[in-house]
């Protein structure tokens, strides 16, 4: 499908609309809520169902072709801090302690971003790699880490980096992803057929209202934009642009698929807004919420979600020519 | 009826610093403590975290000794960084010992 057809299709799909119409619920002051334990059941039900698919895919990958982009991967979530720190202290002129708290965020990954990127993927009748989900866990905490380290370096850290730590790697998350992933292996795709319904086909479903909630707590950062100024907003879309072309590159480099290259890609440039918003609240307590949620939920997950993904798509398409 | 005069101190604080706020308390020798949730708005303004949950009041029933070593930790832990208040209400009870 070419290009333009496929950011359509994207943007007008029932995942990216239902988006568009939490945002909207939120600026008309709706009275719409989602009560927490539904938010907390999707997320429950999405993360480890990512985990158990994904599981089931490796059990049947052999090892030696998940150790290239594992490394890959691995990498990318130690650069990229490191990167977004740099850009944050130079060219932002951001203090120590905010400059780590964003870039922690940025080094990290957002598994909404990831999935959404899947199922785009998808769509463009190019899946990506089964045990890509894997991958997102891997991703996760390296950059969390080395963030909050070059803050413990620099001498700002106020709070505890190891209390930050264990909490990310015990926190829901990580422990849905891996422990579906080690299930899913263990379980191979024949011990998933019974349960394959519930958590395959209810799965995209889940998907889209969890992006309804995500729309209103998205809209509702967005009267902080004028607090972060624009140096951040700009940040957060020129540099996950980076961070994915630097991701699909390297993909590319290494033989992944297009389908395995957009994904990473829009995997490496999104931001955390689970996981790094709770560890650095501990590590980091002096650095403002409102700069790392507002730029990564408010700016950095819309952008990926409309135009970001297709982007990634189409650099993966067009470095595979 | 025989009542005890105790002070109740209430703690409202963050849903991501409760295991703290809880040692804090266990620390200065509260023996019990009841947790609801709660949710508000205060001077700082910043609400941190979309998926922390509701915030959380904490209440203990203690002396007032350990009342006032609880005050002072929870001011010396967590005001400078956190949205966390903590106050005192005079408190009648009975089985006085089963708190001190």
């Amino acid at each position: 499908m070419a290009s333009i057809d496929l950011l359509l299709a994207n943007l007008l799909s029932p995942v990216v609309l239902a988006f568009v119409l939490g945002v909207l619920a939120q600026l008309v002051k709706s009275d719409l809520e989602f009560p927490p334990p539904l938010y907390d059941a999707l997320s429950i039900y999405l993360l480890f169902a990512i985990g158990l698919k994904g599981g089931a895919e490796l059990s049947v990958t052999p090892i030696a072709e998940f150790l290239g982009p594992a490394a890959l991967t691995l990498l990318l979530g130690v650069v990229t801090p490191i990167t977004a720190y740099a850009v944050l202290r130079r060219l932002g002129r951001f203090d120590r302690t905010n400059a780590a708290a964003v870039a922690a965020h940025y080094g990290s990954v957002s598994a909404v971003t990831f999935i959404a990127s899947t199922a785009f993927a998808e769509r463009a009748g190019v899946a990506a790699e089964g045990f890509m989900p894997a991958l997102v866990a891997i991703l996760e905490v390296p950059a969390i880490v080395v963030a909050l380290m070059i803050a413990h370096v620099r001498g700002s850290a106020a709070g505890s980096w190891k209390t930050a730590l264990r909490e990310i790697m015990a926190g829901r998350s990580i422990v849905l992803m891996l422990g579906g992933l080690v299930i899913g292996a263990v379980a191979g795709k024949s011990g998933m057929e019974p349960v394959a319904p519930f958590f395959v086909e209810g799965f995209k479903g889940a998907l889209t209202l969890f992006l309804l909630e995500m729309g209103m707590a998205a809209a509702s950062r967005l009267r902080d934009l004028k607090q972060v100024g624009a140096f951040l907003v700009g940040f957060g879309i020129f540099v996950p642009i980076l961070h994915g072309a630097l991701a699909v590159w390297g993909a590319d480099f290494i033989g992944m698929g297009i389908g395995g290259a957009a994904v990473l890609g829009a995997m490496v440039s999104s931001a955390s807004y689970i996981a790094a918003p709770a560890a650095v609240r501990i590590a980091l307590p002096k650095a403002s919420p409102t700069l790392y949620l507002t730029s990564s939920l408010g700016i950095t997950f819309p952008f990926n979600l409309t135009l970001g993904i297709p982007l990634y798509y189409a650099m993966a398409t067009w470095l595979a020519r | 009826m025989h009542t005890v005069d105790l002070k109740l101190v209430t703690v409202i604080t963050e849903r991501l610093l409760k295991d703290r706020v809880l040692d804090d308390l266990r620390k200065c020798g509260a023996k019990g403590f009841t947790i609801s949730n709660a949710t508000g708005e205060g001077s700082r303004g910043v609400r941190a975290s979309e998926w922390e949950g509701q915030n959380l009041r904490i209440e203990s029933v203690v002396s007032r000794a350990v009342a006032d070593k609880i005050v002072e930790a929870i001011a010396d832990d967590f005001f400078e960084n956190y949205a966390v208040i903590v106050f005192l209400h005079d408190v009648q009870v009975v089985r006085g010992d089963k708190y001190v």
